[in-house]
């Protein structure tokens, strides 16, 4: 069966269409860049407002700096700039590979996209700051940038489809199934959720065109799904292509991946109701968002399954490759985070969880643990790639961003943890004369130790986000460090066992 | 380029035998226990439907069999709260705040009562100890701006100091007169009479202003403040609204900036009439909690 067997690392060499003509990289790198400067403002944004929330004196009693306003940079920072750089990046470099095809429409108009993609992060990010807003949480930016925005992805989508409609391969790659449906669900849910009317032609002031508790029905209709195909959907494209490829696996199930992209993405879109539990939302609403959440928690470890499956049989990598490390870390938190949110979607446990820091830390273990996780796998991955280099300059700062990261990411997860149960039941505390124990300022004053931890975290994070920038440069420059490699034989009792 | 099924050496399960850039897929069946979960899932879900409300039908919806609403249950554990309270709530509407003090069941509840509405409501200015704020009387201490008695209390907490309400003390926009402001003072004489006011004090000041300002402070400020500047402290001005002028508590601030500022352009703090947001047993029992935070007379 030798020609039957797969040859690891033969893959990494088909980086052409045919022999002599490249894939479009150009916008890739830029792409890439894009995604890691983001990524540290987005994160230094976040430790900012967690330390604002410790200590208010740093609102410095400006309005722009305040935390209202901040809060929103740091969101559409994270998600949007980081997040979405990244899903730019990789999905137009998955599928052209995954295509053999370039992309439609030229790296012309994929350069195109990249520019007015930044240009419209920057005018997101200015607009928060002056204090424009439509209060709608993940959808922040006023009319006039939504329409800027619906231009951009509606290129993208053209872009990326264009590519996969026109494509060298017979069947399409599990990968682009997952960032087509990002693309196109992405694109009804900002429609859906920005259908407002402005106050004048030239002004920035909006108004949703439906009120009440419909409005905030659409609005996490959009903010669930938000989760649920941008920082999930477009992730496991991301997943499902750089870790076979990093394990230099096949995936583990064909079959796996069929049934979950489809359940997955047919339960998800009914989820969004579970935001709003116990209130003017009818009751009918809330049972089908709880039961689609609990139903939805199968179908979102499927590609938990397919992704640490893929590595049986090379188990033996997580100790020498910190990238693979990372990947299947992300992959992890993945699964916890899906478990844990199916849980907090019950509406006994709602009870409790709503509105406390119990939220903060379930989206953190999922944006930190999985996305950002997995965001680093891949640009380790295509750095080296992209700036043909043979190697990272360091895998040694892989590790140390690695693990400096994870411990932040468990500070901050565990502060929250305890910070949001003890708010919880605080607020629910009543004494044996039927009187609330706790007043709300009682509860702000205990969790303070528990926003140090957090801001503690968030330091760690960005300290390991900026071990990785330093990499990257390094790499891209060209120059590897002298370093004490990792193990590359099989352990000894590894050996004695075959 | 792989065509056809192979098989992967490692793991010895098929492919699919598709490729794309190096990537191949295993025909890995979906795990049992990974399908055998995801139908317990749908099956709670479908119990559930058929125990509680589920499905729009149009303009209504189906009920589910225990015939739940959140409305309903709200309503009844409201209801049930405070009936559980009501012994004592009955008790409270019977009582002056004085006869709920001497009932030792009823000044316990009260306490715990008004402890709880107290940090809900009034905490925000008073402080949540009572200690006051710039601009919010302290009530831990034993200063009343409109007397210190139960029935004081439960008046001001009630009706407002400066409020919209016909029986509140003290007139809407109306406080200490803006005496710079208005032109009653000029700078000199303000200047003098805070001066005067620091050397009561006993905090540096120029003797020489001082002693002019105690002629402005007695033509112009007595009326309220009292010849000693004790003001309501004075048994005959405890319902003027005046503070004592000789305090290491001020209300305003008692640097000389602060009492310059104070009396250029006058003060008229303002508390809200709380009977037109809480019940009156809410403010009896507030009343008896703000009584017993240290000051009351």
């Amino acid at each position: 069966m030798a020609s039957a067997t797969l040859t690891p690392g033969a893959a990494l060499g088909s980086q052409r269409v045919s022999e002599d003509v490249r894939y479009y990289e150009d916008v890739i790198r830029l792409f890439t860049i894009a995604a890691v400067f983001w990524g540290v403002v987005g994160f230094l944004a976040g430790t900012f407002i967690a330390l604002q929330l410790a200590f208010p004196a740093l609102n410095l009693g400006l309005e722009w700096t305040s935390f209202g306003r901040l809060r929103p940079v740091h969101t559409s920072a994270v998600i949007f700039a980081f997040g979405g750089n990244v899903l730019f990046a990789t999905s137009l470099y998955v599928v052209q590979r995954t295509c053999r095809q370039f992309l439609f429409g030229g790296e012309g108009l994929a350069k195109f996209i990249f520019w007015n993609y930044q240009i419209f992060i920057v005018l997101a990010a200015l607009s928060y700051v002056l204090g424009y807003t439509q209060g709608k949480e993940y959808a922040e930016p006023e009319w006039i940038l939504d329409l800027y925005l619906t231009v951009i992805w509606v290129l993208y989508a053209v872009s990326y489809i264009g590519t996969v409609m026109t494509r060298k391969e017979s069947h399409i790659y599990v990968a682009n199934w997952f960032f087509m449906a990002f693309i196109l669900t992405v694109a009804i849910l900002h429609l859906g959720n920005n259908v407002n009317w402005p106050v004048s032609l030239f002004g920035m002031k909006s108004y949703t065109f439906v009120s009440g508790v419909q409005s905030a029905m659409v609005q996490w209709w959009y903010g669930h799904n938000a989760v649920g195909f941008f920082l999930t959907a477009g992730f496991l494209g991301i997943m499902y292509y750089f870790v076979p490829k990093r394990a230099e696996r096949p995936v583990y199930s064909y079959r796996l991946s069929i049934v979950h992209f489809w359940t997955l993405i047919f339960l998800y879109i009914w989820a969004g109701p579970h935001h709003l539990h116990y209130t003017a939302l009818p009751d009918w609403a809330q049972t089908l968002g709880m039961t689609f959440s609990v139903m939805l928690w199968m179908p979102s470890w499927g590609g938990m399954i397919n992704g640490i499956m893929t590595l049986s049989g090379a188990w033996d990598k997580l100790r020498t490759d910190p990238v693979l490390r990372f990947l299947v870390t992300s992959v992890a938190f993945y699964g916890m985070s899906t478990f844990e949110g199916p849980l907090m979607s019950v509406k006994p446990v709602n009870a409790l969880s709503h509105y406390t820091d119990w939220t903060v830390g379930h989206v953190h273990s999922g944006a930190l643990g999985w996305v950002a996780f997995v965001s680093f796998g891949a640009i380790y991955y295509l750095v080296p790639v992209l700036w043909k280099r043979a190697q990272l300059y360091s895998m040694r700062l892989v590790s140390y961003h690695f693990w400096t990261a994870t411990i932040g990411i468990v500070l901050y997860i565990t502060a929250m943890w305890v910070s949001g149960i003890m708010q919880g039941l605080m607020w629910r505390a009543y004494d044996n004369l039927g009187f609330l124990q706790y007043s709300f300022v009682e509860t702000v004053a205990a969790m303070h130790p528990f926003y140090v931890i957090r801001a503690l975290g968030g330091v760690l994070f960005v300290v390991g986000s900026l071990i990785m920038v330093y990499n990257l440069w390094r790499t891209a420059k060209g120059d590897v460090r002298i370093e004490k490699p990792y193990v590359t034989a099989p352990h000894k009792a590894a050996v004695g066992a075959a | 380029m792989a065509n056809k099924p192979e098989k992967d050496a490692l793991s010895g399960v098929e492919t699919t035998g598709h490729e794309w850039d190096g990537l191949r897929e295993l025909n890995n069946p979906l795990p049992k226990w990974w399908l055998y979960i995801f139908y317990v899932t749908i099956a709670w879900s479908l119990v559930y439907y058929v125990f509680y409300p589920a499905w729009p039908l149009g303009t209504t919806y189906t009920k589910g069999v225990l015939g739940w609403s959140q409305r309903e249950e709200i309503v009844e554990k409201l209801a049930e709260a405070k009936a559980a309270q009501g012994k004592f709530l009955t008790a409270i509407a019977a009582k002056s705040v004085d006869e709920i003090q001497k009932d030792k069941e009823l000044l316990a509840f009260a306490m715990a009562g008004g402890r709880t509405m107290f940090n809900e409501n009034c905490a925000a200015c008073h402080g949540a100890g009572g200690q006051g704020a710039k601009g919010f009387p302290a009530l831990a201490d034993d200063v009343w701006l409109w007397g210190g008695t139960t029935a004081d209390i439960y008046q001001t907490i009630r009706h407002g100091i400066r409020a919209d309400d016909a029986e509140t003390r003290g007139v809407v926009g109306i406080g200490m007169t803006a005496f710079g402001r208005d032109g009653i003072l000029d700078r000199t004489q303000i200047d003098q009479v805070a001066e005067y006011i620091l050397s009561l004090n006993g905090k540096p000041s120029d003797a020489t202003k001082a002693a002019a300002g105690k002629t402005v402070y007695e033509e112009n400020c007595v009326a309220c403040h009292g010849e000693k500047a004790e003001g309501s402290l004075a048994a005959d001005l405890t319902d003027i609204g005046a503070p004592p002028l000789i305090t290491a508590n001020w209300i305003w601030g008692g640097d000389k900036a602060s009492l310059v500022e104070t009396i250029t352009n006058g003060r008229a703090g303002v508390m809200p009439n709380w009977a037109a947001r809480l019940e009156d047993t809410t403010i009896k029992q507030l009343a008896v909690y703000v009584h017993n935070l240290g000051g009351g007379k």
